[in-house]
């Protein structure tokens, strides 16, 4: 047996089998339970390498032949096979309390398989191709049921689609930059298109109208997960251009593309969320500047930056499946998500309203909250290079403290006459407690995580370096 | 005698594009768009052997019978132009535009890549004329036959500088996918109860 089939094969397999089965529960618990086998595999299973359980012995290979190229995951992917299986658990866990495991469950399953496969497809370009299909089998998922398809699943499919053709032709293009390093107007044609095609995958301003549009349509809890895999996928997958093509990584003018980069997404993500009077918009620009702070990170440069971009990880999922769970749950009451609809609610949805606000403010960085280490030393990385640079982020991340401070107004106006209930069901009370505790516990110890992402590094070659 | 074929061929790749941006029945626009899978066919066919180029072919028209089916299964209270602006005359004056702008485009990517001229403004044009068409509409349907078109120009560039099977099949899921979301668009089925 292939590591290839374990963790891309069979997941599709198992995710096709979960579509023909109607009973909720049944559908959850299968995912989770077939997730967390496969996090535990990852964990624990040694790749090539032999393994003999009393008489019986076998090996799992790191790669599989398809159609004259392989899929190869190797022993320094298992920590990043953990990290994404982990974090489907959590996102497939939650779903049965707000009636999302259907879907969820078998199609988010497919999704992660595909861009597992994305990861480990050799040559690495053909990824591109794997998030595609990803994307159109994310569509079912992000489409209201009876509903027609709105703006922002329309353009999450365009945007999405076009950042494919430029990455592939791209491709092309870094090969012949190897052969010849010298010729500066292939280099120059080579980093539009990889711009371009990062740009619309990243959905880097201005190609990221759909996510605030998505947030208003569609459940935000299938956003939420939506918007975990695919930025987390994709900048791993810009990471692999950087380790791949030394010309790319030594390029002089990187840092300063990819500081101008990050700084466009956090401000104008900080700036937007800050006037924003939709609920769900304000999750969509957060995400935005969560992905311009992984850029951020990389353009720190070295093992340093590395480090700090695989930290953001693990809060940064944590905070959005809390919000986007309890974003779900507050929609129920309110449909609208609107600032002016929500007057009261804190009163009678504290859990909920609660879990909003601690996982706004946790992607804001405020200290003893999960998002405050990664944070801390962006401010730190970034200072050392540049104060203007640290000043831009300062004014981004205001703007997601203001609309959070707009938000806590909101839901604490209306009537004080009302009566304080919780009108969440046991389930959701208790997940969302899980949700506020592991905010607050990997605020204050955030050692907790770092075996998660220590060895992540190592999936890159040179840049682990 | 192979490049008259191919300034036929491109013709009838100007012809497809255009009717595709103009039309305003389904059953035409699935018509042009098998027609223009014949183009597509041609063009990747002086790169890779007729066999690999095939597969093209027939993916495109099974991508087609996908839409039309879909088509025949919706439900005709939801048939409504939403594109704007809607005017015809509009539409062939940007569609010149994209003539244009591909044709000189065309020229240089023609030396840079090693094609023809035909097979690079074939390309180009419709990858043009497929911006065109999701620029200009947010109909569901509308916006799946821009996607395709976009594809379909990509595919020919690219099949002159890759030849992998792999990234044959892989193109090919990815057109069968753009039409089955397509058909999930137009018939989006309700929530089944559990």
């Amino acid at each position: 047996m292939s590591a290839p089939v374990l963790w891309i094969f069979l997941p599709l397999l198992v995710a096709g089998c979960l579509l023909l089965v109607r009973n909720r529960k049944v559908i959850a618990l299968v995912a989770c339970i077939f997730t967390l086998l496969l996090t535990l595999a990852a964990w624990l299973l040694p790749i090539d390498t032999v393994m003999t359980i009393g008489s019986w012995s076998f090996k799992l290979s790191s790669s599989f032949e398809i159609l004259g190229r392989h899929l190869v995951l190797g022993s320094n992917d298992r920590t990043l096979l953990v990290l994404v299986y982990g974090s489907a658990i959590a996102w497939f866990a939650a779903a049965p309390a707000i009636k999302a495991a259907r879907r969820l469950s078998s199609l988010g399953l497919a999704i992660t398989a595909l861009l597992v496969a994305a990861l480990a497809v050799e040559p690495f370009l053909y990824a591109a191709l794997l998030i595609e299909m990803a994307v159109l089998l994310s569509i079912p998922l992000l489409s209201a049921p009876g509903e027609k398809p709105g703006r922002g699943l329309i353009r999450f499919l365009i945007f999405q689609t076009l950042g494919m053709p430029f990455i592939l032709f791209s491709g092309w293009l870094l090969a012949g930059i190897e052969a010849n390093p010298g010729d500066l107007g292939l280099v120059q044609q080579a980093a539009i298109l990889i711009g371009l095609g990062f740009s619309f995958l990243l959905a880097v301003f201005p190609f990221s109208s759909w996510i605030p549009l998505l947030m208003e349509e569609a459940s935000p809890y299938t956003v939420g997960f939506i918007l975990w895999m695919f930025p987390t996928v994709v900048l791993f997958f810009g990471l692999g251009f950087l380790d791949h093509y030394t010309w790319l990584r030594d390029a002089p003018a990187l840092g300063s593309i990819l500081t101008t980069v990050g700084i466009l997404m956090v401000v104008s993500g900080g700036l937007l969320a800050a006037f924003q009077r939709h609920l769900g918009r304000i999750l969509g620009y957060a995400v935005i500047m969560e992905t311009g702070f992984s850029i951020l990170t990389i353009s720190l440069g070295g093992t340093v930056g590395l480090n700090i971009f695989f930290m953001l990880l693990v809060p940064r999922s944590l905070s959005l499946a809390v919000w986007a769970f309890a974003l779900t749950i507050l929609k129920e009451d309110s449909p609208t998500l609107m600032l002016g609809d929500i007057k009261g609610l804190g009163r009678a949805w504290p859990f909920a309203t609660c879990g909003l606000v601690l996982a706004n403010l946790a992607l804001a960085g405020m200290p003893l909250l999960a998002g405050f280490p990664p944070h801390q030393a962006i401010w730190e990385g970034l200072a050392s290079n540049s104060l203007p640079v640290v000043s831009w982020v300062l004014l981004g991340t205001s703007g997601l403290i203001f609309s959070a401070i707009r938000v806590i107004l909101a839901f604490a106006s209306g009537s004080t006459a009302a009566n304080w209930e919780s009108r969440e069901t046991g389930a959701q009370r208790v997940l969302l407690t899980i949700g506020f505790l592991a905010l607050l516990l990997l605020g204050l110890f955030p050692q907790w995580v770092v075996p998660l992402w220590t060895n992540l590094p190592a999936i890159f070659t040179h840049l682990g370096q | 005698m192979v490049t008259i074929l191919n300034w036929i061929v491109l013709v009838l790749a100007l012809v497809t594009c255009i009717g595709l941006l103009l039309q305003r029945n389904w059953r035409w626009g699935i018509g042009l768009l098998a027609a223009q899978y014949l183009v597509i066919f041609w063009l990747v066919q002086t790169h890779w052997p007729v066999s690999m180029a095939a597969v093209k072919l027939v993916t495109g028209w099974m991508v087609c019978a996908i839409l039309g089916i879909a088509q025949l299964n919706k439900d005709p209270a939801q048939e409504t132009e939403t594109s704007w602006p809607q005017g015809r005359l509009f539409r062939l004056f940007t569609a010149g535009i994209i003539i244009a702008t591909t044709f000189i485009l065309s020229l240089r990517a023609s030396s840079w890549l090693g094609l023809s001229l035909p097979i690079a403004w074939g390309s180009l044009l419709l990858i043009g004329m497929g911006i065109l068409q999701l620029g200009i509409s947010a109909q569901p349907f509308r916006v799946i036959l821009g996607l395709l078109t976009v594809m379909a120009g990509f595919e020919i560039l690219y099949a002159a500088v890759e030849s992998s099977a792999l990234v044959a099949a892989l193109l090919s899921t990815v057109n069968l996918g753009l039409a089955l979301t397509g058909a999930y668009f137009l018939n989006i089925p309700e929530e089944e109860k559990p």
